[in-house]
Formats: structure tokens, sequence, C-alpha cells
């Protein structure tokens, strides 16, 4: 195989692999765990606010 | 959003305070030295005939005081936040990430000695010599185990996004620092590269390309991914398009360096796929830019009375527009009118002031009330003061330098009909001179508004714990 020849194949293959990444990225079986990943910036907030709430709550 | 109550987790905020608080020292001596060295481009006489102030040795200083002090301890400071918030885990390493701290900050002191005494070893942005490049190595390795050991006890399913910009980030700089770094040395003070030649320019901006990749662009986006959708209160626009673009930006930008050597020794072919690289480039960057621009969609009104989200929102805009700018300088026809003048320079301003420095202060504003038990700043008008104080400078700055730079492009390439150069070098200088006034004025106001951010955070800091009330809006 000529260097030409790598290259294109080589290429080709790149080329694949990032177009198998926005298939992944965008089927709707990802959606559900993307959008527990976005909320992850507020996660650890909720969490505590919800212990504060419970803590509250059980001094009543 | 109690920001006061979460602070009680059991994280490890000593480290994240240090750096923070640093990030504005580091911010205002690198742009202090920036003033200094374009108020000697207008008057030379500034340099007052000592060696260690000649401009020569200042560049280099404020190049270094900037992208590694300033630059390099926000990213630390966000990056060991955010990871620590993201993850819900304390820390990794416990002791480490103090030496993380200690270790920088020497080495910074290192620099800021070595570099005006003339001990250099003269690649650019790698400038120190080689055994503060060894201790850069050790501090870099520490950081990642203290990054990447607390992403592994993570105390949550998913990496968020801003932890995958943070990963390669640090990842990357060390490949860059340790390949570009090799070198045999002579003595403590001196060393050579162990590349030559027309493979030395191609490691030296394969490294200066990618630092400017990785450090100034994936790990500020980092920052992005997380201060933005937190300052506005919802999540980021589209997961989907941030894990796209996070592919596309690093397995591209590796290729981009060799648009720093159009029409040199460098073979043809790999300046022509260094701007083909750099122009497929522009996708991703616009991707990131958009992402976090938008997230910001149906909160649109927080604009009006929140200044940090201002920071925030204006450093994309300026991120849009240097990285449109990038890859058209790197055509080569353009590039043989913008390289070598102020151009050049005036489109790293744009990055390096208008996106990293602005996206890093909002994140300051942010962080600064979180750390230290408070609300919010201690002024808020005050920051408002700052961010147009920052904005003014960059335009100021900015449009000097297009001006400047198109004018000597065309000024040094202007030829008279019997082939001789129509004019002197020196005339371009005299040209170019007002505007470098313009550019002096730009970087007084960038660094004005620095003095009153540390103002600021001086007050917010002195300030009774949890006297400072976070104002509800909408």
């Amino acid at each position: 195989m000529d260097f030409g020849t790598f290259n294109g194949l080589y290429t080709a293959f790149l080329l694949i692999i990032f177009l198998a990444i926005v298939v992944w990225a965008y089927s709707s079986r990802r959606k559900k765990d993307f959008i527990e990943a976005a909320n992850l910036v507020f996660a650890d907030e909720q969490k505590q606010s919800a212990n504060n709430n419970n803590q509250q709550g059980a001094q009543k | 959003m109690n920001q006061a109550a979460t602070a009680a987790t059991d994280y490890n905020y000593t480290v994240v305070r240090q750096f923070t608080v640093m990030t504005i020292v580091w911010g205002i001596v690198g742009m202090a030295v920036g003033v200094l060295i374009a108020a000697q481009l207008v008057w030379p006489a500034l340099n007052f005939d000592t060696p260690w102030l000649t401009y020569s040795r200042l560049r280099p200083l404020h190049t270094n005081a900037v992208i590694f002090a300033f630059g390099t301890s926000a990213l630390m400071a966000t990056s060991l936040y955010v990871v620590q918030r993201t993850t819900q885990a304390r820390l990794f390493g416990g002791a480490l990430a103090s030496f993380v701290f200690w270790g920088w900050t020497a080495i910074i002191l290192a620099a800021a000695i070595t570099l005006p005494l003339g001990i250099s070893s003269s690649k650019e942005y790698a400038e120190l010599e080689w055994p503060i490049d060894i201790a850069i190595a050790v501090v870099w390795v520490a950081y990642g185990i203290v990054f990447f050991g607390t992403l592994v006890k993570r105390k949550v399913a998913h990496i968020y996004v801003a932890n995958w910009f943070f990963g390669a980030f640090i990842i990357t700089v060390a490949v860059l620092h340790i390949v570009n770094s090799g070198a045999i040395p002579l003595h403590a003070g001196k060393s050579y590269s162990i590349y030559a030649g027309a493979v030395d320019a191609m490691v030296q901006w394969w490294y200066g390309h990618n630092a400017v990749g990785f450090l100034l662009t994936a790990g500020f986006l980092g920052i992005m991914y997380y201060f933005v959708p937190k300052q506005a209160g919802r999540p980021v626009y589209s997961y989907r398009l941030s894990i796209v673009h996070f592919w596309a930006l690093v397995s591209i930008y590796i290729w981009a360096g060799p648009h720093h050597l159009h029409y040199t020794a460098l073979p043809d072919w790999a300046q022509s796929l260094g701007m083909v690289m750099s122009l497929i480039l522009f996708a991703p960057s616009w991707g990131g830019m958009i992402n976090g621009i938008m997230t910001l969609s149906g909160a649109w009104h927080k604009l009006r009375y929140d200044p940090i989200l201002r920071f925030l929102i204006v450093s994309l805009s300026f991120y849009g527009m240097s990285t449109f700018e990038g890859p058209m300088m790197s055509i080569k026809t353009v590039n043989a009118l913008s390289h070598y003048t102020d151009w050049t320079v005036g489109h790293v301003h744009s990055g390096a002031l208008g996106w990293v420095a602005m996206v890093s202060i909002g994140a300051v504003y942010h962080l600064i009330p979180v750390l230290f038990g408070q609300g919010r700043m201690y002024s808020i008008s005050l920051i408002n003061t700052h961010f147009w104080l920052s904005t003014i400078g960059v335009v100021l700055y900015i449009v000097a330098m297009w001006i400047s730079g198109v004018m000597q492009g065309l000024m040094w390439r202007a030829v008279n009909e019997d082939g001789t150069l129509t004019y002197s070098f020196v005339e371009s200088l005299v040209a170019s001179k007002p505007f470098y006034i313009v550019r002096l004025i730009g970087g007084l106001f960038f660094l004005a508004g620095m003095f009153v951010m540390a103002y600021n955070t001086y007050k917010t800091i002195r300030a009774e714990k949890g006297s400072l009330q976070a104002v509800e809006q909408d």
C-alpha cells in the first residue's frame, strides 16, 4: 500500500469515527443520561438543600 | 440559590481559595508588565538603560505571567473547584493539592527572577530554563493526579463535560511541555534544544499553538461549561453538542501549528495542512461558543442586572470573534499580509483579554463569595464598573492593532515600479506610533479594572461572614 492510499483510508477511518460519535451523541437512547449529566452542575446544591430540609423536618 | 450552605460540604476549598486570590494578584502583575512594555514601544527611554528592564526581557516575563501565572492559576482554581462540585467528592490526594499550589507559586517566582536576568531558552512561551522545566513537569503531574484521582472517586455516574475539557487540557499540556522542553543542559542556567532547524520550528509551534488550543481554549471552555450554566441558573443548551464539539476540537487543534510557519523552510505540504486544519477548526470553536451563548436562551433578561453573567457572555462573543479571525489569518494569502505585523498581536489579545481574561474574571466573581462564605460580592456596581473598563480596554486595544497591523502589512509589501521598497521600516514605525498610544490606553483601562476587582475582593473577604446577602431577582 503506498502512502497516498494509506492517507485516504486513514482519512475515511477518522471520518467514520467522527460520524459514529455524532450518531451516538444524538441517539435518543442517550437523552435521559445527558439530561442527568447536564444537571450535575446543580445536583450537589439540591442534595444539600434536601438535607437541610430533612434536618428542619426532624427538628419540628 | 443558597451558596453559603453548600460551602459546608466537606470539599477542599483551601487550594481553590489560594489559587483564586492569586489569579487576581498575578493578573495585576502580568498586565502591569504588559502596560509597561506597551509604554516602552511608545517611549523607548522607559527601559532606563537597565538590562533587566529591557523590552526583550520583560516581554517573556509578561507572556509567562499572564499565561502561566494568571491564566493557569484561574484554571487550577476552577478545575479543582468544578471537579469537586460535579463529582460530589473531596479532592483526591490530601496534601498533594497544597503541593500543587506552593510548587506552582515557586515556579512563578523562579520565572519572575530568571527572565529579567536574561536566563532564557529563547523558545517562545517556553522560555524558562531546564531546572524550572523539570519542576513544572513534576508539579503538573501532581496536579493531574489530584484532578483525575478525584474523578475516579466520584460519587455520581457521569463525568460532567467541563471535566472532559479540563482533563484534555491537563494531559495535553503535560505532553506538549515535556516534548518541547527536551534539551541538553550546558550548566544550570543554559541549555540547548535537542531539535534543530525546521524540526525545531515545527516542534516549537506544535507546542505554541496547542498551548493556545488546550491551555487557553480547552481549559477555559471547561470554565465556561460550569460557570455559564451555574450563573444563568439553567443547564447547558445542548449536552450533545458539547460532546461532538469536544471530540472535534481536541482532534483538530493538534494539527493547526504549522500556520505559524507559512512561507518558511517548513515543507509546503505541512504549511497547507496546517492551514486546512485551522479552517476546519472554525466549526468546533463556534459549536462551543453557540452552546455557551444559547444557554441563556429564555434568560436573556438576567444580563440586565447580572454583570458577572455579562462578563461570561461577552467573553464568549470575543471567543467567537477571535476563532473566526484565527482561521481567516491562517489562510496563506491573508497570512502574507498579517504575519509579523501588529494584527497578530491584536488577534492574540482579543483572545487573551476578551476571552481568557474575561471568562476567568466572571468565574472568579462567582467563586469569591462561595469560597469566603458570602451570598454575593461586596459591590455589584463595582463589578459593572470593571465590566465596562475591561470591554472598553479590549476594544481600544484590538482596534488599534488591527489598523496598525494592516497598515504595516501594506507598507512593508509596497514596491516601486523599479522593484525597490516604497517605505523603509522606520517609516512604518512612525506610522504605527499613534496606535501604540491607543493600545497603551486600552491596556491601562483593562489594568484599572483589575484593581477595581482587587478592591472589591478585599472588601468581600474582610466582610463579616454571611453579612453580604444575595439579591433575589425575578
